[in-house]
């Protein structure tokens, strides 16, 4: 494409149906602790990677 | 949902919904602002006529059919189908507990939030029987869960390190016997790090915060003793003594940066000159009437830190420098199931906080509010009205997130904060949320600049 360029493969929706498991860590989004966002969290299910 | 945003010339496209990123070009950027849905397959004469001042006809045409073909796919405007997962995934077990070991601290920070480690509810330290009861409660309610996380937390909690060291011993002995794993973390202000508690906390501690607001000057204005002053040069040794003999496990330096450091990327530089380079520096988070609390008339030299930032990390890197800012840190491939993204920090669900007393709360953050105190170990009473509460909180509960390009990312921000400041966990903190917007705005410029540059 000219006009737009695709940076990444990312598809949340597929994720939903394999995914809530729960085992992946908890993450205080607050300043308080740190607030870096669930975006940068790995996902902890093996059979999901 | 789209959201699109223009940094350092580069024209970023998010679809919401999908997590697509993508850089488009100045016509496309334009042209978006003039799209309605259902998308016609060719470019309505209404664009074309609006845009054919600035750009040729074929160029609009061609762009708009790229969007189409993204649109198609999937890739562009894709369907919002996640209100359902909210809520049917309600109810978690419990995985996560914060354990204040010591509601009592040996710094006087100025813009402490448990109000100089006690919460208000008086200096106490943890006793260890309180430490195993609430091992007991974890085990107890995380039926289904492996992986369980305690952080031990303050207060200081090295002014109560012996109970420490024996609830991770207690922990463990449960490990085999439970078929669970369990995760330590701590958070200290590094007065009282010695040799021998730097080698407990690196064996056992899989991820540790150092508290250093940056520059000394800088540490020492909100970082005081009990006396008035500063604590820079006594905790910053012991940091980097703690950093060295740790090898690759995770750890980082915090700071919080205030209206008296509004130039915070100093700070986040002096900490990675000194030899750090795992660094998360926060926003104090205060009533606006107090001096030093940020405000609306900050956001714009905020923003611009931010920016500056990206720039300064982006160079550290091109060094072959090891730096990484946890404001920044996006993963945009492989991030966590969007399921995980509609809450966020679970609080009062998977993650509850248990004081000296024993008593439960949603978070550390809740501590002290009464109507949020969800039950007490010794009394074995846990409210599970409470829990239900905060498990149907989520960003499709919050009017705000829902509508907010950046949810699955800040996955609906502090629910404490919301309290404190709106007077309910869905009423979004404003002000939080836009310094969080802007970050996520950087964190997806610098992964872009990354992936171009590659
Ligand atoms: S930035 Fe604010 S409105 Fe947006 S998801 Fe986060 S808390 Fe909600
Ligand atoms: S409610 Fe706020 S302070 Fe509490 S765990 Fe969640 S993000 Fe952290």
């Amino acid at each position: 494409m000219k006009h737009i360029k695709t940076i990444n493969k990312a598809n949340l929706s597929a994720t939903a149906k394999k995914g809530g498991c729960g085992k992946c860590q908890a993450s205080c989004q607050s300043a308080c602790k740190t607030s870096c966002t669930v975006g940068n969290q790995k996902c902890a299910n093996e059979s999901n990677n | 949902m789209i959201h699109k945003f223009k940094a350092k010339d580069i024209n970023i496209l998010l679809d919401v919904n999908s997590g697509g990123v993508h850089v488009i070009d100045d016509i496309t950027y334009e042209l978006l602002d003039y799209i309605n849905l259902p998308l016609a397959k060719e470019c309505p004469g209404e664009i074309i006529s609006r845009l054919n001042n600035k750009y040729n006809s074929s160029d609009i045409k061609e762009a708009y059919s790229e969007i189409v073909s993204l649109y198609e796919d999937n890739l562009l405007f894709s369907r919002d189908i996640y209100g359902d997962y909210a809520d049917t995934a309600v109810e978690s077990p419990i995985k996560a507990l914060c354990l204040h070991i010591a509601h009592d601290c040996n710094l006087r920070c100025k813009y402490c939030f448990a109000s100089t480690g006690d919460f208000g509810t008086g200096r106490k330290l943890m006793p260890l029987e309180t430490g195993k009861a609430a091992i007991d409660f974890l085990l107890e309610k995380s039926a289904g869960r492996e992986n369980l996380e305690v952080d031990f937390f303050g207060g200081e909690p090295l002014m109560n390190f012996e109970v420490v060291k024996e609830i991770v011993r207690y922990a463990r002995s449960k490990e085999r016997e439970y078929g669970k794993n369990f995760r330590f973390t701590i958070t200290t202000n590094g007065m009282l790090l010695t040799d021998d508690k730097i080698d407990f906390i690196n064996k056992e501690m899989s991820n540790v915060v150092l508290s250093i607001d940056g520059r000394k000057e800088v540490n020492d204005r909100m970082r005081v003793r009990v006396d008035g002053s500063g604590s820079y040069d006594k905790i910053v040794d012991g940091y980097k003594r703690l950093v060295e003999n740790r090898g690759d496990k995770e750890y980082y330096v915090r700071g919080t940066y205030t209206k008296y450091n509004l130039d915070f990327s100093e700070d986040v530089l002096h900490l990675y000159n000194t030899g750090f380079n795992q660094i998360s520096v926060e926003p104090v988070m205060e009533d606006e009437s107090i001096e030093y609390a940020i405000t609306e008339k900050d956001l714009d030299k905020i923003y611009a830190e931010y920016d500056k930032l990206v720039c300064k990390i982006a160079e550290i890197k091109k060094n072959n420098g090891k730096i990484n800012f946890f404001h920044f840190m996006i993963d945009l491939d492989q991030g966590p199931c969007v399921i995980k993204r509609l809450r966020g920090c679970g609080s009062g669900n998977e993650y509850v906080a248990v004081t000296p007393e024993g008593d439960i709360y949603p978070c550390h953050q809740f501590t002290g509010h009464e109507e949020y105190k969800m039950g007490n170990l010794h009394e074995h009473t846990f409210n599970e009205n409470i829990k239900k509460e905060f498990a149907g909180c989520h960003v499709y509960s919050k009017p705000s997130c829902r509508d907010c390009w950046a949810k699955f990312y800040c996955s609906g921000g502090c629910n404490a904060n919301n309290y404190i400041y709106n007077g309910d966990i869905h009423k979004a903190h404003e002000l939080s949320c836009k310094i969080m917007r802007k970050r996520l705005e950087c964190a997806i410029l610098a992964k872009v600049c990354e992936q171009l540059n590659s």
